[in-house]
């Protein structure tokens, strides 16, 4: 039973986050109260993260395995979301059984360390086993694009949210400011911070519009508004939770805004070639747990390459 | 023994059932303000039938105590095949079992079976379809519906749409698979003294309509 190493500085950054949660409900609850502005879906917003940051802490504050466990069952969320929205052949079923089934194999990996498998098992086994499964039930109708699909899917919600899993598993010898929890505090507020300064940034000086047929809300303003906020946030992050120095800080903020901007299209390209506006109604506010993780697909892979590349991290096992 | 059945349907939906559909599978629900009350009133729940988690998505759609007072109209030929499986679904689910094969006399029975029920003020589930159909399109309604709003003209009759179960668990396999449904439930409606035929095809251009809904809210 292995407990995760909780640092000063990480319980300084959680007190601020909900500090910095219940004062934006507070303003707007001002702002409510006595300028009547309409600020419900703000406060709806607001009050969904400060469930989402409630359950986050719970899942973290246990065992390793415990936190595993919630990881997946958010990657299993994301995958049914994904696969709801996709048109699907009645002959498909098989592979999607194999679709589901790699989350509890890729989170197991993770449990025990195996790197190279986790690398590995999407990109390999799955993307062997699930083409497999679509031969055998023998339907060469749209056989390639629903194999694609699969395996676009598989590789955003198993994959990619995996690298959440791998980020708390690092040990804590490679970051003494806040340990493999500082690194995830770190990645999922610049995430969502990253996303709030693009919006609030493109609503106020939002002109020129980016990518209009995809997103008409993305605008070049909010881009680099969102750019700069989040260099800012997290060079303040970097020294306080990671191993990082100022000039590296400065250029892993930067360049995951603009991972974080180009996952957030990417999700939004698909939900409008599908044609649905939110992918559920699972968060009040937000709409499913795919709009809110969008921006993670890319993030937390090259957060964690990033790492492992800086603080040197070995944990590949072949 | 009335109590015991009432408890291990209760602690079924509240410790199983709802938690599976709810986090496992997901619904997406739109109208639920529509959904009756059912406190001391009875109402029809009408729905178009895909998969047996019809059932279960309809009844988890209610509370815990208001599941207790729904009975879903089940085949005898299906559901009661042998002591166990009747057990089973008569005390976790909860359903009445009727005959398919319609005589004069099952069908009177049938009815005042069906009657007794609402006048508990309790609630049913009817599939008019009459059994389960593929996904793609709604088959005709049997009067059956109407018979019954026309034996009990102050119980709401509530036409609901589901999409989804087909893709869980269609006809004819044992492999689950989860998916998020979506449950449109349209306002209540009351017999309106014209024909049980006119008032069966009422309920299913409802059913169509909320169909047509979904498929906009699809394509956007």
């Amino acid at each position: 039973m292995e407990h995760f190493v909780v640092t000063d500085n990480l319980k300084i950054s959680m007190i601020i986050l909900y500090l910095s949660i219940f004062f934006i409900i507070f303003c707007s609850k001002v702002l409510q109260y006595f300028y009547k502005i309409n600020v419900e879906n703000l406060l709806v917003r607001m009050r969904s993260f400060l469930f989402i940051i409630i359950f986050f802490t719970i899942a973290f504050s246990f065992t390793k395995l415990i936190a595993i466990i919630f990881l997946a069952i958010i990657s299993y969320l994301c995958l049914k979301e994904f696969l709801s929205l996709i048109p699907i052949r009645k002959t498909d079923r098989p592979a999607l059984v194999f679709a589901y089934w790699s989350i509890p194999f890729q989170f197991y990996f993770v449990y025990i360390n195996w790197g190279t498998m986790f690398y590995l098992f999407i990109p390999l086994y799955m993307f062997i086993m699930i083409s497999t499964m679509m031969v055998i039930s023998n339907n060469t109708k749209g056989f390639l694009k629903t194999l694609a699909v699969i395996q676009y899917g598989v590789m955003t919600t198993v994959y990619a949210i995996g690298y959440l899993a791998m980020i708390s598993i690092i040990p804590f010898d490679y970051n003494l400011k806040g340990g493999s929890l500082g690194l995830l505090f770190y990645i999922l507020v610049l995430a969502v911070s990253n996303d709030f300064f693009q919006m609030l940034f493109g609503k106020v000086f939002g002109k020129n519009k980016i990518m209009h047929n995809i997103s008409p809300n993305k605008t070049w303003e909010g881009l680099f508004g969102g750019i700069i906020c989040s260099s800012i946030l997290s060079v303040i992050m970097g020294i306080l939770l990671t191993p990082m120095s100022i000039v590296q800080s400065l250029f892993v903020g930067a360049s995951l805004s603009i991972f974080g901007f180009l996952g957030d299209v990417t999700i939004s390209a698909i939900k409008r070639d599908i044609g649905v506006k939110d992918t559920s109604s699972l968060i009040p506010g937000h709409g499913g747990i795919l709009d809110r993780f969008d921006s993670l697909i890319y993030l937390a892979p090259l957060f964690f390459h990033y790492i492992a590349y800086i603080c040197n991290v070995q944990i590949v096992r072949f | 023994m009335k109590f015991l059945c009432d408890l291990l349907k209760y602690l079924s939906f509240l410790i199983l059932i709802k938690p599976f559909i709810y986090l496992v599978l997901g619904v997406n629900i739109s109208g639920i303000k529509n959904l009756p009350k059912l406190d001391n009133q009875p109402a029809i729940l009408v729905a178009n039938h895909n998969s047996h988690i019809d059932t279960l998505i309809l009844m988890s759609l209610f509370t815990c105590s208001q599941i207790l007072k729904i009975h879903p109209l089940a085949a005898i030929d299906y559901f009661c095949k042998n002591k166990i499986f009747e057990f089973i679904f008569k005390t976790l689910i909860g359903i009445v079992p009727i005959k398919r094969k319609v005589t004069k006399s099952s069908a009177t029975n049938m009815y005042s079976e069906v009657n007794k029920i609402l006048q508990k003020n309790e609630t049913i589930i009817i599939y008019p379809e009459g059994s389960r159909g593929n996904s793609s399109d709604i088959q005709s309604f049997k009067s059956g519906v109407a018979h019954i709003a026309q034996m009990n003209p102050n119980v709401p009759v509530i036409p609901i749409y589901i999409n989804g179960p087909d893709r869980i668990l269609p006809k004819g396999t044992l492999l689950w698979i989860p998916f998020i449904a979506n449950v449109y439930v349209a306002e209540p409606i009351y017999y309106d003294n014209t024909s049980t035929k006119m008032f069966t095809e009422k309920i299913r251009s409802i059913v169509e309509q909320l169909k047509e809904e979904h498929r906009i809210k699809e394509e956007l």
